[in-house]
């Protein structure tokens, strides 16, 4: 970090916690980084009152007392950025925690000070351009193979713009020049590296409107309730309904081609987990490791609250970066619900005046400007190139409230809703996504993308299965009142196929190795057949056939096991539309004496 | 010897303030000497110009403004650590209070503690058998696991916790637990259940026991947690030992922590709990786990009443937010005379499909486990409809379910205090009960294991007494 030294040293004056107040800092500026104390202790102005300048401080503050000094850097809070991000895994602050370990042990300490990039690691720098030629922000300058699977494209950082004068090859470092551009000031060196203020969203050229589908693999998400790439979406629940074990299998499974994870204020086990599995887990589109794609932020609950605050920052400026390289990104940030709490608990140590349950009043604008910086962009530079992030939020509503600040801030302004429902967790229907109360604005999207890319009748199959769900809500109703046998068979039939929608085609199990993950097109084909089951028998039904043979069609258990078909074998579904077919035929049909809407009428009774 | 001050300006509840105070530091350990000579500590909370505002442990009860002197140790809150530990009882403080001697620490830490690395972690994946079947064979605790109790008043919480302390091992290792043992504001009744069950079976001599009653202060309590984490990470990390935390009663201590944060003015959250009590809670709960390259590790099971027998209430739903899972007892079920009344449905554990399967319990663990909640689920559900419509509303298939609830809470869930179960007896005793079901209906069990293991005609067989 390049000290500037027209900040004067400030003093300790008082310690709450996180917070520390300075005096005397004349001359740094709001959101400015500061270091505090004898033990070095790294924080972020975020409030100044006259002489008084308030400190949230990433570490412990134990220890640090009135007295002490403290030192402005005189650079807001920022990230580095280039290569060697891919596959690392930093605190709230970006301070890489496997060099953190190797350095100082299993305990992290306070004062620990290691850069982001690796300083001695040399890359290997292909130039994109000749000295000579114009560049603009966002151009590449040169690329370098940062993991097997991602180029990483070296950019003209905004702001710089000119004649480029000379350009570099070969192996160089983070910190070395890579080009040096004639910019209207002055010639401006070009690093490997960059930094960038977390707090400000990195510049694009223009937004544009969402036009492709993020395939998850998740069947329920992938059908019913869809997030395109540059979308934002939320998964609000109470603890133990699975908001994790979701976020897992979007960072596994969806087809973007860079994961940020942000483990923000959650379970340090559960980082370990990622940690342990993503290098073994292979992504289903490259073949290659997880881990060569993703970047990982953790900063577990136990890790100071300040720095979570600055963790989501952290991970979205890293995310932005890729996007800027014209990668399709998606960040996950486990739990935002955490990160609203670091914002209260500072706010209160600030004395501010709280608004809605002890939150501060700018919450609902702070997650607002989060959310914001998502989205599907023409990145800077001359080529126009076209990108997307797209961030999925979760959100640990306490008690499972879904009217509380955080859930209702984020809901208005996400566009997709997976509400988690722990009474399906109970009955350990997984992923325990409610489907009558979740919603997602892309449908539209969906229908037309993967109506082109799938099936045309995408939507229309989509339409048709949640009404039966709908539909399937009403009669649990009425049976609750009248005991299943007082329905008329045409009912019990939809129960059943809406039973079949729910346990063989909602219910995935993230733990099975083949379950875990379903292609587009086999999702279309499982619930498609499903659906066929159900036109089918209530065509039969209506003929006269037995109740009690169509619900026990051997077929059935096909289908049921549909959702272990890959796309290589789609034949499988043929044979099992045929299987059906004629199943359906065969089934007995009784004299039409009377329809089957008939209530209690003895069609269907058990033996 | 350091400066004493006798400036104490304004005492509200647990907290003092002390003027024209210089060289303190936040979170500095305090001494107050009283005018009889008592001796109390206290905390630096926080620090202002000249102004200190200090949490004193055992309460203010008896300072005068004037009469009393305050000395700022310059070190934080520490407790002095040694294997000596072992088989001894302390105070809130870490002062041994079983007329032992006196303790000769190897070395004295912070109880603070610093962050694990979420790097450094090994992840939790050694089962531990505690012999208990909802725990085993449904909701499977791991080494390194965080899996509190959630119980309410008048349940047997601390039965079941010191039955866990008793019968918990680690299957094919010779390795035994240590038990750290933390006690917050219990009564003196359930602490000398504990005492007396650990000495009955000789636990005693591999427990370290920390305990704060429900008659001494409420703020001495917020040490207890972290005094006995810090000597269960010195026992665990140092020494290699695999310690059990059993941490009782989390509600007390979370009162303890409203009470300072009520008489400090903090603007309260919910149900008037400070807004960090999350990460207040986290720093206690995240200091289980494994590390790698060590050999020991560190289960914590607190224990805490849910007011009302409320989930949602802050403590519960806090805790719930950062555990791995969570044991809920349930008083219908003990009022059915049902022990340990484990609410089984929104009983769980996250780590659990890491500890189970063929190498580590036996290959249709999981299998298992999905079906046997599955079914219940699906029993309670028809029980309940058959309560507004009577039995005759449920089709057979239903009534079998039905059935198998039933038989479920009496041969699976109930069993006796000393009854240690291997994971393949709960195995077993789970197979018999899904002989009660039809084939048909065993959808999540794979069936090359309904092959093996299903044997309907044994269902029916008489079952052990248990």
């Amino acid at each position: 970090m390049n000290a500037i030294n027209q900040i004067a040293a400030g003093t300790v004056v008082k310690v709450s916690g996180p917070l520390v107040v300075a005096r005397g800092l004349h001359g740094a500026q709001m959101y400015g980084m500061c270091r505090v104390g004898r033990l070095n202790l790294f924080g972020e102005i975020i409030e100044v009152r006259g002489d008084h300048y308030s400190i949230q401080v990433y570490e412990e503050t134990e220890g640090v007392g009135p007295g002490e000094p403290v030192e402005a850097t005189g650079e807001p809070l920022s990230v580095e950025l280039g290569p060697g991000l891919m596959r690392s895994i930093y605190d709230g602050v970006q301070r890489p925690l496997d060099k953190i370990r190797e350095k100082h042990g299993a305990f992290i300490s306070r004062g620990v000070e290691v850069p982001a990039l690796d300083r001695s690691k040399r890359w290997r720098f292909e130039p994109a351009l000749k000295p000579g030629a114009e560049v603009v922000p966002g151009d590449v300058l040169g690329t370098v193979q940062e993991t097997e699977i991602i180029v990483h494209r070296v950019m003209v950082p905004p702001g710089v713009k000119g004649r480029l004068l000379e350009i570099g090859s070969g192996e160089l470092t983070v910190e070395q020049v890579c080009a040096r551009v004639q910019g209207a000031g002055g010639p401006v060196e070009v690093r490997l590296a960059q930094r960038w203020p977390v707090r400000r969203p990195r510049p694009v050229a223009r937004k544009l409107p969402q036009n492709e589908m993020l395939v998850t693999g998740q069947r329920v998400i992938d059908m019913f309730f869809p997030l395109a790439k540059g979308g934002t979406a939320c998964v609000p629940g109470p603890f133990g309904s699975g908001k994790t074990v979701v976020q897992h299998q979007l960072a596994k499974w969806s087809d973007t081609e860079i994961i940020v994870y942000v483990g923000c204020g959650e379970r340090g086990n559960e980082m370990t987990d990622v940690l342990m599995e993503f290098p073994h887990l292979k992504d289903p589109r490259t073949g290659h490791p997880l881990m060569e794609r993703t970047v990982m932020v953790a900063n577990t609950s136990n890790m100071p609250v300040a720095a979570r605050e600055a963790s989501v920052f952290t991970g979205i400026t890293i995310a932005e970066y890729y996007r800027d390289m014209g990668y399709s990104v998606a960040l996950m940030a486990d739990s935002t619900s955490r990160w609203a709490e670091a914002m209260r608990e500072i706010s209160g140590r600030l004395e501010e005046m709280p608004g809605e349950e002890g939150f501060p009043a700018y919450l609902a604008s702070r997650i607002a400007s989060f959310y914001e910086r998502g989205g599907r962009v023409v990145c800077l530079g001359s080529e126009g190139r076209e990108a997307s992030l797209s961030l999925i939020g979760a959100v640990s509503p306490p008690g499972g409230d879904m009217s509380e600040p955080v859930v209702q801030s984020t809901l208005r302004v996400v566009k997709v809703f997976w509400g988690l429902d722990d009474r399906l967790a109970f009955a350990r229907h997984f992923p325990a996504i409610n489907w009558l109360t979740s919603y997602s604005l892309y449908q539209n999207v969906a229908d037309e993308a993967l109506g082109k890319q799938v099936d045309p009748r995408w939507g229309e199959v989509r339409r048709s299965a949640m009404r039966l769900l709908q539909r399937e809500a009403e009669l649990e109703e009425l049976v609750r009142l009248v005991g299943v046998d007082a329905l008329a068979p045409a009912d019990r039939l939809l129960l059943e196929a809406a039973k079949m929608i729910r346990e063989d085609f909602l219910h995935q199990n993230a733990f099975d190795d083949q379950d875990t993950f379903t292609e587009a097109s086999m999702q279309f084909r499982l619930l498609a057949v499903i659906l066929r089951y159900y036109e089918g028998a209530r065509q039969v039904l209506s003929e006269g056939g037995s109740l009690e043979e169509l619900l026990t069609l051997p077929v059935r258990e096909r289908i049921a096991r549909g959702k272990l078909i890959e796309e290589k074998d789609a034949a499988r579904f043929d044979a099992m539309e045929k299987e059906l077919d004629e199943q359906l035929a065969g089934v007995n049909r009784e004299e039409p004496e009377q329809g089957p809407d008939v209530r209690g009428s003895g069609l269907g009774a058990r033996g | 010897m350091s400066k004493e001050y006798r400036t104490i300006k304004d005492i509200v509840g647990p907290l003092m303030l002390v003027d024209e105070v210089a060289g303190v530091s936040y979170g500095e350990l305090v001494e107050v000497r009283l005018e009889d000579g008592e001796v109390r500590r206290g905390r630096v909370l926080e620090i202002r110009e000249s102004v200190a505002l200090i949490q004193v442990f055992e309460g203010t009860r008896g300072i005068s403004p004037r009469g009393a002197g305050v000395r700022f140790l310059g070190r934080g809150l520490e407790i002095g650590v040694s294997t000596d530990m072992l088989g001894r009882v302390f105070n809130g403080f870490g002062t041994p209070i079983d007329d032992g001697p006196a303790i000769i620490p190897e070395k004295r830490l912070s109880i603070y503690g610093n962050p694990l690395n979420p790097f450094a972690r090994d992840y939790p994946n050694e089962f531990i058998q505690t012999g208990i079947s909802t725990i085993d064979g449904l909701n499977t605790l791991v080494r390194g696991q965080k899996l509190p109790i959630f119980s309410a008043a008048g349940l047997p919480h601390a039965r079941l916790a010191a039955q866990i302390a008793r019968q918990a091992t680690v299957r094919r290792s010779g390795e035994k637990f240590a038990v750290v043992f933390g006690a917050m504001g219990i009564t003196f009744e359930e602490a000398n259940y504990f005492i007396s069950d650990f000495r009955r079976t000789g636990a005693l001599e591999r427990a370290v026991l920390f305990m704060n009653l429900a008659e001494d202060p409420p703020i001495e309590r917020i040490a207890v947690p972290r005094m006995a984490l810090t000597a269960a990470e010195y026992l665990a990390f140092e020494k290699d030992m695999h310690i059990l935390v059993i941490l009782t009663d989390m509600t007390n201590y979370c009162e303890a922590l409203r009470e300072i944060s009520a008489a400090a003015k903090e603007v309260p959250g919910r149900r008037g709990y400070p807004g960090y009590l999350y990460t207040d809670l986290s720093t206690i709960y995240e200091r289980a786990g494994r590390v790698q390259g060590r050999g020991g590790s560190i289960t914590q099971i607190p224990v805490l009443t849910m007011p009302e027998d409320d989930k949602t209430h802050p403590i519960p739903d806090l805790t719930g937010y950062i555990t791995e899972g969570q044991i809920i007892l349930s008083r219908p079920l003990q009022a059915q005379g049902i022990y340990p009344p484990v609410d089984v449905l929104p009983s769980l554990s996250r780590l659990k499909d890491k500890g189970i399967g063929a190498e580590k319990t036996r290959e249709d663990h999981a299998d298992v486990m999905n079906q046997l909640y599955a079914a219940y689920a699906r029993g309670k559900s028809a029980k309940e409809l058959a309560v507004v419509l009577g039995e005759s509303a449920l089709t057979p298939v239903d009534l079998k379910f039905v059935r198998y609830a039933d038989r479920f809470e009496d041969e699976f869930i109930r069993q006796g205090e000393d009854e240690n179960r291997t994971v393949e007896e709960t195995l077993d005793i789970g197979w018999r009960l899904m002989g009660v079901l039809p084939r048909g209906e065993l959808k999540r069990v794979k069936d090359a294991l309904v092959e093996k293991y299903w044997k309907p005609e044994e269902a029916e067989a008489v079952q052990p007494a248990g």
